[in-house]
């Protein structure tokens, strides 16, 4: 396989990031392997039967709407929860019996839970503290620490003189000081401003990079997800419903959920009508014969999902002139001017409405094409995933 | 122009100045002009006449009446409460008492406190009930009732008796143990309410963040919890220390004749003796010691709240 070796041998990975793929080669060991692993809360089913494996140097990300569980399997590896079935490994080991004070793992939390009495410095410290270091060694590696994130001069703040950006800063320097073999961040970008979420964003994967360590992050924010990770398991209702590399998970989607989740995305309901080399074909109510390359297991007859992102889809006032292409018919009923972008809502003659979002790239004010024109849709076979469930 | 066009904070309205006014109004009218009555009487001298004190102003005589009333004030009063030992004793005892049964109060309090903000959610409106319920009886006869259980044949011995833990039935009531008891009792309250509303405020992330930076449970109440409870520890110590300094009913009720605490001298001296200008300089110089520990509390607040720097 591409994969070369061990990741910790190589923290200057930058270069070999294309072919990072650790979960492709049978011979890798995963850092973390939930096995089986099943919690509930009372009557709510939080995690079901999750089986899982997280490998060194991977920036690997939980994503799910809120109440999913993913925040729960984070709980479970620091070791504030107990699984009720199976097992979680760490390095191979069950750490069932190990408590949260001793597992090599670090969290930092939503709500940083900065200590309030104690200032930046004496909160970076605390771990190391615990650890009975030497103090030169102590205020050696909190400076470094702070230098790595920026935060020289505020070692004698407290918590609440910091603007939200440096507490969670501090927090992460916090939960890195000790260099765990894990760390895991809960929703760790959610309370900062849009534009401060985006660039920490890249800090977190430089840093990641840097320091060779394994990171496991729980968003809601799927754009955060695919911006980060390395790899991304969806989450709904304690179950995995995939875990891919986030291009695979916006391409090829393994079920309607999961398409729909993951950015927008048109469904077409239709019935395979033929499995040929060149593909499938599926009739539908909505767009008549259409013809899809995805390679699906479905044989004739069986009800599918065309998807369709909205960006795949072309808009213009003539039919296309190629055969190849999948084509429809409608009328557009609303236009969204996003700037970069503009979303067509285009009703087709049985009813459905499909979108396609269109690239702005000229700065032309008139559009070429308004609101109710009779327009053509059209796209490419390749550019259409057929979705069984 | 209009009203509308002034800034908040630069003009206030008549209304805002007035609410602003309120509470100063108040401390003037009820302790502020009590006080400088009480600091006058302390400077005079006491006389067979109604009132029980010389000299007296005389609004009539005008301004030469108020300046030979002044010329006539001393502070010999003070002096006495120097010379005299029972007076040194008095306070002594006060403060004795007020920091040992503070200190009983923390170490009781506090864990009290902390297993209700541990409890269960729906269980803590109950606990804090059951709480404040001694408050629904009069602390008056909460305090006989004690008489009754610490008296010779009280509860209290026949319990110690039954069980053989004792022989002779001992005497708890008029000593200063009976005073610790009553204290404690009716003081409780104060103590445990501020550090529960502390304990109860604190992020429990907190501590699962010192468990997960490497801190076993024992050590984490030790570096998280307990720092983070001082508001509310210094609060209740507050809340009990001062009123117990001056505490009248519980030592008088419960404790011995032969050492008064200064609540109890301020009484003698004002119904036995009729010697108001030594009783309010008694109370005069009992505010001065009690002003002392809630300067250095405001203190630490400030500091506490300007942070680190």
């Amino acid at each position: 396989m591409e994969y070369a070796g061990d990741t910790k041998s190589d923290p200057q990975r930058r270069g070999t990031r294309r072919t990072f793929a650790p979960w492709a080669d049978s011979s890798a060991r995963p850092l973390v392997r939930f096995d089986d692993v099943s919690k509930r809360f009372g009557a709510a089913s939080a995690v079901e039967r999750v089986s899982l494996d997280v490998f060194p140097g991977e920036f690997f990300a939980l994503l799910g709407p809120s109440g999913c569980g993913k925040t729960t399997l984070l709980r479970l590896l620091a070791g504030f929860e107990t699984p009720d079935q199976g097992r979680i490994l760490l390095d191979g080991v069950d750490i069932a019996p190990v408590p949260p004070y001793r597992r090599p793992i670090n969290m930092m939390f939503q709500s940083y839970a900065l200590f309030p009495h104690l200032t930046v410095e004496g909160n970076v410290a605390f771990g190391l503290k615990q650890e009975r270091l030497s103090k030169a060694e102590i205020a050696a590696r909190v400076d470094e620490m702070l230098a790595l994130v920026r935060l020289e001069g505020f070692a004698t703040r407290k918590p609440h003189q910091l603007s939200g950006g440096q507490r969670q800063r501090v927090a992460l320097a916090r939960s890195l000081v000790k260099r765990p073999r894990l760390l895991l961040l809960d929703e760790p970008l959610a309370a900062l401003d849009k534009k401060l979420r985006g660039e920490t964003q890249f800090e977190l994967m430089q840093l990641q990079q840097r320091l060779g360590l394994t990171f496991l992050i729980v968003t809601h924010d799927q754009q955060e997800a695919m911006t980060v990770a390395d790899r991304i398991a969806v989450m709904d209702r304690g179950r995995l419903i995939q875990v891919a590399t986030p291009q695979e998970i916006y391409e090829r989607p393994n079920s309607r959920w999961v398409a729909d989740f993951i950015g927008d995305v048109n469904l077409i309901e239709g019935r395979v009508l033929e499995v040929n080399a060149s593909g499938t074909v599926v009739a539908s109510d909505a767009a008549g014969r259409l013809h899809a390359l995805s390679p699906a297991d479905v044989k004739p007859g069986d009800v599918v999902w065309v998807a369709l992102r909205p960006e795949k889809v072309r808009i213009a006032h003539a039919p296309p002139s190629t055969e190849e292409e999948n084509c429809v018919a409608g009328q557009v009923t609303d236009i969204g001017y996003l700037g970069d972008l503009s979303i067509y809502k285009v009703r087709l003659d049985n009813g459905t409405v499909m979108k396609t979002a269109v690239a702005n790239v000229t700065r032309l004010l008139e559009r070429p094409i308004g609101w109710d024109d009779r327009v053509w849709l059209s796209w490419a076979p390749e550019a259409a995933m057929v979705l069984t469930r | 122009m209009h009203g509308a066009m002034t800034k908040r904070g630069e003009h206030r309205s008549w209304g805002e100045r007035l609410i602003v006014l309120v509470p100063y109004l108040w401390l003037t009218a009820f302790f502020l002009l009590p006080f400088l009555i009480v600091l006058k009487i302390s400077l005079s001298h006491t006389a067979i006449a109604q009132p029980p004190y010389a000299p007296v102003f005389d609004p009539a005589a005008g301004w030469s009446g108020v300046v030979e009333a002044g010329s006539a004030l001393s502070f010999e009063n003070y002096a006495l409460l120097g010379s005299d030992w029972l007076y040194l004793a008095s306070y002594l005892k006060s403060l004795e008492i007020a920091a040992g049964s503070t200190l009983l109060l923390l170490l009781i309090g506090f864990p009290i406190a902390y297993g209700m903000a541990r409890a269960p959610r729906r269980w803590q409106p109950v606990i804090f009930v059951l709480v404040v319920l001694p408050f629904w009886t009069s602390f008056l006869i909460r305090i006989y009732a004690w008489i009754n259980i610490l008296q010779r044949d009280g509860l209290l011995n026949q319990l110690l008796l039954a069980l053989r833990i004792v022989d002779e039935p001992p005497a708890w009531l008029s000593t200063d143990t009976a005073v610790y008891i009553g204290i404690v009792y009716t003081y409780l309250p104060f103590m445990v309410l501020p550090i529960y509303a502390t304990l109860e405020k604190m992020d429990q992330t907190l501590l699962e963040a010192a468990a997960d930076l490497g801190c076993p449970n024992w050590k984490a109440f030790w570096l998280v919890t307990l720092p983070l409870s001082r508001p509310g520890v210094m609060a209740g110590t507050l809340l009990c220390f001062i009123p117990i300094v001056g505490e009248f009913v519980i030592p008088d009720l419960l404790g011995s004749s032969q050492t008064m605490m200064i609540g109890q001298t301020l009484w003698a001296e004002f119904f036995a003796n009729k010697d108001w200008p030594v009783a309010s300089a008694v109370a005069v110089v009992l505010l001065c010691l009690l002003v002392v520990p809630i300067v250095v509390y405001e203190q630490m607040q400030t500091r506490d709240l300007a942070g680190g720097r």
